[in-house]
């Protein structure tokens, strides 16, 4: 420690030029990596709807190249089930869903999202010859600790379910966290969504191999397993991709 | 200038004979929390060493201007400073685990260790041994860590880094995973473990009875 003599202005001195020393190294490495930040935001989120449209072996490393070859992202009109132009330029639902003149507050609130955008992305999934494979609908909603996000693959008929990736979420390791354990997800492949137009699909206890509306909950994770549930009862529901589906199923 | 005796012991020492958790138990919180698995566990040892060495360094350099009035403030601006760097880094190299360590990598700003080693040694030592020690608790930080990382993730998952060893029940294997081990608090029983480890083989860190 300094044995000299201190006065206000040197004290004043030393903390002002700390300070902008450490400013001048935040700023820069905030701006110097952000390119670099954005490109791993967007590349994580290609892989998971890569994943939700079984192409992740097939994308062998070429994420990109895969995503623009076979992925194309589509906007839909919660209200009318309609594809809409892309509402801006940056657009992004989850960001969309904060803006109260974009969202609206869904009642009743099953999935525990607080409000929902008007227009949501869809991911279509094409074949080589253009036919359209998979549809990848992003779902979220409240988990035991934290909204969790996932991606749901279903059939280009809108009535299957094929894959649920959760690509953010923040359950107990382990036992809400199990919703990533690839045999859990192994079971949703081929699962009914609906029966006679209700929305059918639910995760719950001792749900039987051969029952295709239902998927085994989580043991030792009954909240997880809840708002899985709820997510999907809302997103597929009528405030949800409900009316988007029903215009798909009729063509 | 120092030795290299002086030097090894200030590198090596808080390995085990002066560990910042075992025998000052500092910086527990952040151990509890990241030692799920081992992966999160290495790049937190990681992210916390090189803060430490270089709040070290820095401090150090310019330990004879700062005024003691402020100087934990200014301590803490350069601590805080490094870990923002140390996260925007975790971001843009390597998002996946940043993600999972989410808020812990910011968590080390208030991390008692750098700050201890900070007030505690680099404001009376020279720049290099300062960054020496440093590394050194670091280092001490990440032993304790990763053996907790390697128990937890072995025992409560089957699996090393990703890597099954031990096949789960789950998924068609013979082992029961212990869910004990996956919960943060189980870390409280095996860094105590550690600790008596530690002491039984070093009697000297045992404390005189009062």
């Amino acid at each position: 420690m300094s044995a000299k003599k201190e006065t206000f202005a040197k004290t004043l001195g030393v903390v002002l030029s700390v300070c902008l020393v450490c400013s001048i190294v935040v700023s820069g490495a905030a701006v110097g990596l952000r390119d670099l930040q954005q490109k791993n935001a967007k590349l994580d989120k290609q892989t998971n709807i890569l994943e939700a449209a079984g192409l992740l072996q097939q994308a062998s490393g070429d994420i990109a190249g895969t995503y623009n070859q076979y992925v194309e992202e589509r906007f839909v009109n919660l209200e009318t089930g309609e594809y809409v132009e892309k509402p801006a330029e940056d657009y992004d639902m989850y960001t969309a869903a904060r803006d109260p003149e974009q969202s609206i507050k869904p009642v009743p609130d099953i999935a525990g999202i607080l409000r929902r955008p008007n227009v949501a992305s869809v991911y279509l999934v094409n074949n080589e010859a253009g036919e359209l494979q998979r549809i990848i609908l992003p779902v979220h909603g409240s988990g035991l600790w934290d909204l969790m996000y996932a991606f749901l693959a279903i059939d280009a008929d809108g009535q299957t379910a094929r894959e649920l990736v959760y690509y953010q979420q923040k359950e107990t390791p382990g036992l809400g966290g199990e919703v990533l354990n690839p045999s859990w997800k192994a079971q949703w492949d081929g699962k009914k969504l609906f029966k006679d137009g209700e929305v059918a699909i639910e995760v719950k206890k001792n749900a039987g191999e051969n029952n295709q509306y239902a998927v085994d909950a989580l043991s030792g994770a009954t909240l997880t397993s809840n708002g899985v549930n709820a997510q999907l009862e809302y997103w597929l529901g009528a405030n949800g991709f409900g009316p988007y589906l029903k215009k798909l199923k009729r063509g | 200038m120092a030795d290299t005796k002086e030097m090894k012991k200030v590198l090596f020492g808080p390995i085990l004979d002066n560990n910042p958790i075992a025998l000052q138990i500092l910086g527990v919180c952040s151990a509890l929390a990241v030692t799920t698995k081992l992966e999160t566990a290495l790049v937190m040892s990681l992210a916390l060493t090189a803060v430490c060495a270089f709040s070290n360094l820095f401090i150090s350099m310019i330990r004879n201007a700062i005024p003691s009035s402020v100087r934990i403030i200014v301590q803490m601006t350069i601590i805080a400073s490094l870990v923002i760097v140390v996260d925007q880094i975790l971001k843009a190299y390597s998002y996946e685990i940043s993600k999972q360590l989410s808020v812990f990598v910011g968590l080390i700003i208030t991390n008692c260790i750098v700050m201890g080693r900070a007030e505690a040694y680099a404001m009376k030592s020279p720049p290099f041994m300062s960054l020496l020690d440093g590394i050194g608790n670091g280092l001490g930080y990440s032993f304790v860590l990763i053996v907790v990382g390697v128990i937890k993730e072995l025992f409560g998952f089957g699996t090393l880094l990703g890597f099954e060893i031990l096949p789960l029940v789950q998924n068609d294997g013979w082992y029961q995973a212990n869910g004990l081990l996956i919960l943060p608090f189980s870390s409280f029983f095996l860094i105590g473990g550690l600790i008596w480890a530690i002491r039984t083989i070093k009697k000297d860190q045992v404390e005189p009875k009062e």
